[in-house]
């Protein structure tokens, strides 16, 4: 059973509905589920969470949630969906637990009620209790952001990007939470612009430009990588770059940390890069085989819509 | 029910936590009401005035004494000749010269007739035509004191009394403007922004996605500013009545009644303005313009509507604040009762409901 259903959906802005958001998006996400939508600033993201959670129409297409239709029963869905929108929506002048209350009496319930859901994260906040939420560091704001928006012990979560914005170690600390509730039972629907977190989903689907490139499990993703790709490092990274860039044979080439990622065009193999190395100056490179990253993929789709579109 | 007591407890943190936008709304009224009573008075009350005496006889100097004794009047000096009137006037030394010409007495007790010049500063029409008027009862004043015995033969006295407001206190105007002004501020403008505060915040984004009836927010956001609206209301009329001897003759419940729909309709017209409008900013451009000027122009407070031209007039009727302005003048300085005021009540009520349900119409369940 899916607990999203999303058929067809389209949604264009501007007067003219010039803008497309989001453009023939099918996409089902399957009952306790931690379902990540991943894709760059401006691909659609929120549009989606927004139409899911009742908030915006859509132009065209329908979408269920927990079976319930997100226009005719949208105050059906309101009860029992919890939302955390992208930019941080609690009360600044209110201090944490009087922000926490209030959310739980938004939704008829109280703190205590559902505390064995929220405790984890609770606790690291019970020492600022009486803080501001407007003085709170980042990561804590998100923190608490979550535990307003499980107070009510939803079914089902929708969350826009809840890391962004947040440090290294807050984001993984986030993402545990995430699994741990999932756990609970929890259907998860995350969205993140950051492709390493990819990984931590049960599934994922790539936006970009309003449009679904692929829905996968992250390994599965990973394994459908059509080429072999290869790491090359060396001495002098920035002219290997350049150098690589002109090369006839190489299809793309990006830089991920200290390595660049190089696949070769349809034909092209180890001897034609190695051979070019050898003739192009460049020494002591080191080379290797690599598995492909969530962002290898995502950028490879993204070159073959390009190439499908030209 | 406990829905709406939590948004309510959450809205007065809110107001109680911005101390300085609450002393603000608080200070203001009466930073208004000090500042219209003591600095744009167009009251006559010690006004310096010079007189040019060229008779220094008896009934001259008689007259003198008479405007010197007079707590509106505070004799400045004697002048000695025609340019020192000139001179007097240009340096704002005094506001009006007396005149009184030669052979005062001798004229007065002979040919029973003589002439006074009241000359004014004219820059100020309105204080100039004050400052005569009280200078002519004076004289007449005089004229009956020194002359009440000798009949005059065919004279005709003309008697004018200034009803309600015998000595045209400026307090009387300003006062009710003030509290339409004042009451229009704090509830359209401060009902609209906090409105619309939620929506620039991304608050009412969470809120739309809970099963709370959007009114309810909408509701508890206005309670607090009607409270406060009756605090403010009560705080001008203290003031008034305390500092200016304002007098309120008719009744204080019907006046806080009609108040309490005047604030109503103003609370509609600040939810009209924040379904129309998602930035703090715009709804408080809109408040101040599309508010604050009309209830100033066309409430009748400082200009009178009847000198208006035609098409203003008309216009000044779709200005809730000239109804109200209307029936609290009615009620604190006529002392009328509801009878009198039943079509401004009338009106106002339209008004508020109105804009309520075009409001309620226009709220958006979605963003």
């Amino acid at each position: 059973m899916n607990s999203i259903e999303i058929n067809n959906v389209s949604k264009f802005f501007g007067k003219k509905k010039e803008i497309v958001a989001l453009e023939q998006v099918n996409l089902n996400v399957p009952k306790g589920n931690l379902f990540g939508l991943i894709g760059p600033d401006g691909a659609g993201k929120t549009t989606l969470f927004r139409i899911l959670t009742t908030l915006m129409l859509a132009d065209t297409g329908t979408a269920k949630v927990l079976g319930y239709d997100v226009v005719k029963d949208y105050k059906k869905i309101r009860q029992i969906v919890g939302y955390m929108p992208g930019k941080f929506s609690l009360y600044q002048d209110l201090s944490v637990y009087e922000n926490l209350s209030f959310f739980a009496t938004l939704f008829n319930t109280s703190i205590k009620e559902n505390y064995n859901l929220i405790k984890d994260i609770y606790v690291q906040l019970e020492p600022f209790k009486n803080r501001k939420a407007g003085a709170l560091s980042g990561g804590m704001k998100q923190k608490l952001a979550l535990c307003c928006t499980l107070v009510h012990k939803p079914e089902i979560l929708f969350l826009d990007e809840p890391t962004t914005g947040v440090d290294a170690v807050s984001r993984r600390e986030f993402w545990e939470m995430l699994k741990r509730l999932n756990k609970e039972g929890i259907t998860i629907f995350v969205s993140t612009p950051y492709m390493d977190e990819a990984t931590m989903c049960d599934n994922i689907a790539l936006i970009q430009n309003a449009h679904i490139l692929s829905i996968n499990s992250p390994e599965g993703l990973m394994d459908s990588y059509p080429d072999t790709l290869w790491g090359l490092k060396s001495e002098k990274m920035y002219p290997l770059l350049l150098d690589l860039e002109k090369n006839p044979n190489v299809q793309s080439v990006f830089t991920f940390g200290d390595e660049h990622h190089v696949k070769m065009k349809q034909g092209k193999g180890e001897d034609d890069l190695k051979m070019w190395l050898s003739q192009s100056g460049h020494q002591e490179v080191e080379m290797k085989i690599i598995k492909p990253t969530v962002e290898d993929c995502f950028l490879d789709l993204l070159n073959e819509r390009k190439k499908v579109k030209a | 029910m406990k829905q709406f007591l939590t948004f309510l407890k959450k809205e007065f943190y809110h107001i109680a936590r911005d101390y300085r936008t609450m002393m603000v709304l608080i200070g203001m009224p009466i930073a208004q009401i000090v500042l219209f009573g003591f600095a744009l008075s167009n009251e006559v009350k010690n006004t310096r005035i010079g007189v040019l005496d060229l008779s220094k006889d008896e009934y001259s100097i008689a007259l003198t004494e008479k405007f010197k004794n007079s707590k509106f009047f505070d004799f400045t000096k004697s002048l000695n000749n025609q340019e020192d009137i000139d001179k007097a006037l240009r340096s704002g030394e005094t506001k009006m010269v007396m005149v009184i010409p030669n052979q005062f007495s001798e004229n007065l007790a002979q040919e029973n007739k003589s002439q006074i010049q009241l000359i004014t500063d004219g820059t100020n029409p309105n204080m100039s035509s004050a400052l005569v008027n009280f200078g002519s009862a004076i004289i007449r004043d005089f004229q009956n004191d020194k002359f009440a015995a000798q009949v005059i033969p065919l004279q005709i006295d003309i008697k004018t009394r200034m009803m309600y407001n015998p000595q045209l206190k400026g307090e009387y105007t300003f006062v009710p403007g003030v509290m339409a002004l004042v009451l229009m501020l704090v509830c359209a403008l401060m009902t609209s922004v906090s409105i619309v505060k939620e929506k620039e915040m991304g608050n009412m984004e969470i809120l739309l996605v809970s099963p709370v009836n959007p009114l309810v927010v909408i509701i508890s956001k206005a309670v607090p500013y009607v409270i406060l609206s009756i605090i403010i209301l009560t705080i001008i009329l203290g003031l008034s009545v305390a500092i200016f001897n304002v007098p309120i003759k008719g009744s204080l419940l019907l006046l806080y009644f009609v108040s309490f729909i005047f604030i109503l309709s103003a609370l509609g017209l600040g939810l009209m303005i924040s379904t129309i409008t998602d930035s703090q900013q715009v709804a408080m451009l809109i408040s101040l313009m599309v508010l604050m000027l009309p209830t100033m122009m066309f409430s009748g407070f400082m200009f009178p509507i009847e000198s208006m031209p035609k098409p203003l007039q008309v216009i000044s009727n779709i200005i809730p604040a000239k109804w109200y302005y209307q029936s609290i003048q009615a009620i604190m300085i006529k002392g009328l009762g509801i009878s009198a005021i039943f079509k401004e009540i009338l009106i106002l009520s339209g008004f508020t409901i109105f804009f309520i349900a075009l409001s309620f119409k226009n709220f958006k369940i979605r963003l």
